[in-house]
């Protein structure tokens, strides 16, 4: 189990939680589980999230792994200029 | 439309072409030399990407039509080295890198030697204002005003 | 990913060598988007809206298709439908679908034999319009009777019941906000807004498209990806990416404005049709009425303080309009406006709005320039009202390694303080100051990217080597990634050549933004002849009949890596490449990765200004910049972005904007009217790198492009606020403005 933390507007649609917990391993597994256990988060996740771990932003790598020693943040995915 | 047919010299080469009445010198020296060492920013004289110099005179390109160039001398960023041999303001601009982008540098170059042949002693000020109508987007204009400062010194120790 | 500890002694790594393109470019022969012509070549040219929001009746192109010198005329009834949402709001702002959304929404196009008959022929296509109702400001768009720009576009996080503009919404923060501001002695609550601005780049966009009716084609633009304009265009005109090869011109600026397409897929479309080369350059009226600016924006900030300068509570509601289509942006500034605080209680609101304006790109960290420059601003007043200095307040406040950021996640290594303390003890901040002059300074965040990347590296026979890349060269990137490449093989500069691949010679790169370029085409350039030393290793070990681990690289040389390996003479890169034919083949490295670990960057700025009294007119006098470079690799090339960001944010901050008349039209679509700074109306902008080594990069490297733009806006204003004795809250500070708040002040 990995502790995830969902920005202000996400929270909604996780029933108002801040924090949710989630059984995975890897940031691919994070994303199918939320999406299997918040339906209403998918279309966010769909249009894409980044993910911080231990303050390091990763925008996709699926493998990136977690677990609950880390600090695991989504943030929205991101483009610079 | 009536095509006019124009003889210049362009870099101390006797030149010809033909062009409507209502061409820039730019799209001649672009479209029809095949010189495209001069930009095209704006079309309008406020960028000076395109300057060049006209009869010793700094002009935007873009502003003189080709049929007015009968008889001129033009002098642009093509024929601003001596073969292999880059001016003193080329060669400071590379080594203090006062370019990024590079779009502005050829008629930053021809302005900045312009303005040195008429005052080879120029201060940060009137280098600022001589150059107030060539935009550059990238560098801020610090090291571009240094450069010409740095090659001015060298010019006028040569 | 390379987290073992940066490297941090380099030898050619940090010195200022001459870049590979530099003769090119001082010579006029370096080639830009407008630089090529093709055999049989015909002129493109766009059609525009001249109504901010009108539905399109019909269109009809028969006098124009009868025109002399007409080959092709293409509408949106041309291209395809993409299955990615995004690419089908890109097709709509290339060509208008059934509304026209904006003042100089593109709608038709022509190609002709000349540019002449080209412009000519445009006008000969009639188009009907039913003229709608508009809206370009941000706070009408959002009102409940606003026109409607485009329905059903809202995403799922924006409540019911608001106008359909409003299409995103986000919320940031953590801690107790009420009890913080009640724990405050002094609450300041402000207002702001801030003008459109445009990237500004001095080369219009420029293609040269050559498509065949089997759907293979070519294309050369200026651009800051090939391979998204290639995604784009396969997607928007039907056929395959693999058919489309897509070259990257020299490119004349870009700053994020060119990181989509406009004219590329119309002259694709148009070569097609006319089965010819179509060249497409922009108008500079065309760049500023349909490319992309940045945000206008309308803030509410509010900071509460403790008498010795704690920040006790922040909260912040940004509205970002970003044109007629849905972005992001609003997300971006609402992370960004407090990432430099170490924050009991935060909250920041961000509304994304769409109005009757051109389709927003990105600008220079994106977001956060505008969001910031709120913020800094309230903390600057704070200072004043409380009598405090304001670095010593940032420094109290900042954020630092284990703080949480506003945004959510803890911050790692990042460079916050040291670079206030490099601010604090420079000579600038203390130097003194003169009658209506007024010093200003402000902290400035990006996040930094990494991204996409492939690189190859190959060794030549005569030793030397060549790196092919992905990214557009937009400020000197190919001479650093060349540094790069020597610096890990032990050889000089001079022996690597770095080229731009084309679509088809590389696998997929991100575009360059993001300040990803030196961040991540360095890291995989690194792991790439990282490769190629493995291999040259393999290689002088089979020679030497010995093991692989009994040799060592060093100094560009393999090496017996002890006295137990043998006796044998070093061999160089040269001697190894001699006999690659003879030894397996040739050597090569390569890496791809989606890079991450970019690393945050954080800079300060300070400023003294001078505020004519009587006009209102500003002087910028002096300007330093501090920033976390991690690795500056061409100290050269760092200090331009530092110095050309903080000139376009003076811009920002004091000249340019978008000006719109009640009847939704751009006023001021040129260069002349869009005033950008020019040389005389700067000082010399000093600069301070500071290298706090990013764990995330093998040479500790950071992205530094962006970063620049983020603080000047609130360094200026409040300098200017200070020097004018009044708080300004609206960008950008024209003389017509200050002279107002002046006069205002005077007049009690």
């Amino acid at each position: 189990m990995v502790k995830v933390k969902l920005w202000g507007s996400l929270r909604q649609f996780a029933d108002d939680q801040e924090w949710v917990d989630v059984d995975a391993s890897n940031f691919k597994e994070l994303l199918d589980q939320l999406s299997h256990l918040y339906p209403a988060l998918r279309p966010k996740i769909e249009r894409g999230v980044s993910l911080a771990v231990d303050g390091v932003i990763y925008r996709n790598a699926w493998f990136t792994q977690i677990s609950d020693e880390n600090e695991i943040v989504l943030m929205p995915y991101m483009v610079g200029g | 439309m009536k095509t006019n047919h124009i003889q210049t010299t362009i870099n101390g080469d006797v030149t010809e072409f033909l062009c409507n009445a209502d061409e820039s010198l730019l799209d001649v020296l672009r479209d029809r030399l095949g010189m495209t060492g001069a930009k095209e920013g704006c079309g309008t004289g406020d960028c000076g990407a395109c300057s060049v110099t006209l009869n010793g005179r700094l002009v935007c390109s873009c502003l003189v039509l080709g049929v007015e160039t009968e008889g001129a001398e033009i002098q642009t960023i093509e024929g601003m080295a001596n073969g292999d041999n880059l001016h003193t303001l080329q060669r400071v601009f590379l080594e203090e890198a006062a370019l990024q982008c590079g779009i502005c540098t050829p008629g930053i170059l021809i302005a900045a030697k312009s303005l040195l042949e008429k005052n080879p002693n120029p201060t940060d000020t009137e280098v600022r204002y001589w150059l107030a109508g060539n935009l550059c987007r990238c560098t801020g204009y610090d090291k571009i005003i240094k450069a010409v400062q740095t090659a001015a010194a060298e010019m006028r120790g040569a | 990913m390379a987290l073992d500890t940066p490297k941090r002694d380099f030898k050619i790594v940090g010195t200022r060598v001459p870049r590979p393109d530099g003769i090119d470019k001082v010579t006029g022969k370096a080639a830009y988007g407008a630089d090529i012509t093709a055999t049989g070549m015909l002129h493109g040219r766009i059609l525009r809206s001249p109504h901010a929001h009108a539905r399109i009746i019909s269109i009809d192109t028969s006098a124009a298709e009868a025109a002399e010198g007409v080959k092709a005329i293409v509408t949106s009834a041309d291209f395809a439908t993409p299955d990615d949402a995004g690419i089908r709001d890109i097709r709509d702002n290339c060509l208008a679908l059934d509304k026209v959304l904006y003042d100089g929404h593109a709608i038709a196009a022509v190609a002709a034999t000349s540019k002449s008959a080209a412009k000519a022929a445009i006008r000969l296509i009639r188009v009907e319009y039913e003229i709608l109702p508009h809206v370009t400001d941000v706070d009408a768009a959002m009102k409940p009777d606003a026109p409607i720009v485009q329905s059903g576009r809202a995403f799922e996080s924006v409540p019911a019941g608001m106008s359909q503009n409003v299409h995103s919404h986000v919320e940031f923060g953590h801690g107790d906000l009420d009890a913080g501001f009640a724990n405050a002695d002094k609450i300041i609550e402000r207002t702001f807004k801030t003008a459109a601005t445009h990237q500004g780049y001095i080369e219009p966009q420029a293609c040269m498209a050559n498509l065949g009716a089997d759907g293979r084609g070519e294309l050369w633009c200026c651009t800051q990806g090939q391979y998204m304009v290639r995604e784009n265009c396969a997607a928007i005109l039907g056929i395959e990416a693999s058919q489309l090869r897509v070259t990257s011109s020299e490119i004349g600026g870009g700053f994020g404005g060119k990181t989509t397409t406009f004219i590329e897929p119309v002259a694709l479309a148009l070569s097609r049709k006319s089965g010819k080369p179509v060249k497409i350059v922009m108008t500079r009226e065309e760049v500023f009425r349909a490319t992309g600016p940045t945000v206008s924006t309308s803030m509410d900030v509010k900071i509460g303080m403790k008498n010795d300068g704690r920040i006790t509570a922040a909260r912040a509601e940004l509205r970002y309009q970003g044109g007629a289509f849905p972005n992001h942006t609003v997300e971006f500034g609402a992370q960004a406006a407090f990432a430099a605080y170490d924050l009991a209680a935060v909250q920041t609101l961000g509304w994304g709005v769409m109005t009757n304006r051109p389709k927003e790109v990105a600008y220079r960290a994106p977001g956060a320039p505008t969001a910031i420059y709120a913020v800094e601003s309230v903390v600057d007043e704070l200072c004043q009202q409380l009598n405090l200095d304001p670095l010593d307040v940032r420094l109290l406040n900042a954020a630092r390694k284990g703080t949480l950021s506003a945004y959510g996640p803890t911050f790692n290594e990042i460079g916050l303080v040291a670079t206030l303390e490099a601010a604090k003890n420079h000579p600038h901040y203390t130097a003194p100051l003169g009658e209506n002059q007024g010093r200003g300074l402000s902290c400035g965040f990006w996040f930094n990217f990494g991204g996409n990347t492939c690189v190859s590296l190959n060794l030549n026979s005569d030793g030397t080597v060549g790196v092919v890349e992905g990214n557009p060269d937009i400020g000197g990137s190919r001479a650093s990634i060349s540094m790069m490449a020597a610096e890990e093989l032990g050889i000089p500069y001079d022996k690597v050549r770095t080229v731009i691949a084309d679509t088809t010679s590389l696998g997929f790169n991100d575009v360059t933004d993001g300040s990803r370029v030196t961040f991540a085409v360095g890291l995989a350039t690194i792991e790439a002849a990282r490769a190629a030393k493995n291999e040259m290793c393999a290689r002088v070990a089979k020679l030497w009949g010995i093991d692989t681990d009994a040799v060592q690289w060093e100094d560009g040389s393999v090496k017996p890596a002890g006295p137990n390996a043998g006796e044998h003479a070093p061999m160089s890169i040269a001697d190894i490449a001699a006999i690659a034919d003879e030894t397996g083949g040739p050597i090569a490295g390569h890496h791809e990765v989606n890079a991450d670990g970019a690393g945050v960057s954080f800079g300060v700025h300070l400023v003294d200004t001078e505020v004519d009294p009587e006009t209102g007119a500003t002087t910028v006098l002096r300007y330093t910049v501090f920033q976390d470079a991690g690795k500056a690799v061409h100290p050269d090339y760092v200090e331009g972005q530092m110095q050309g960001g903080a000139v376009q944010g003076i811009g920002w901050a004091l000249n340019e904007e978008y000006i719109y008349g009640d009847d939704g039209l751009l006023q001021n679509a040129s260069l002349l009217d869009y005033r950008v700074p020019v040389a005389s109306d700067l000082p010399n902008i000093e600069t301070v790198i500071l290298e706090i080594p990013n764990p995330g990069h093998p040479y500790g490297v950071r992205g530094v492009g962006e970063t620049p733009i983020v603080p000047p806006l609130a360094a200026i204003s409040n300098a200017v606020s200070r020097a004018a004795g009044i708080r300004l809250t609206e960008l950008p500070m024209s003389p017509p403005r200050i002279l107002h708040a002046i006069t205002q002040r005077r007049d009690g």
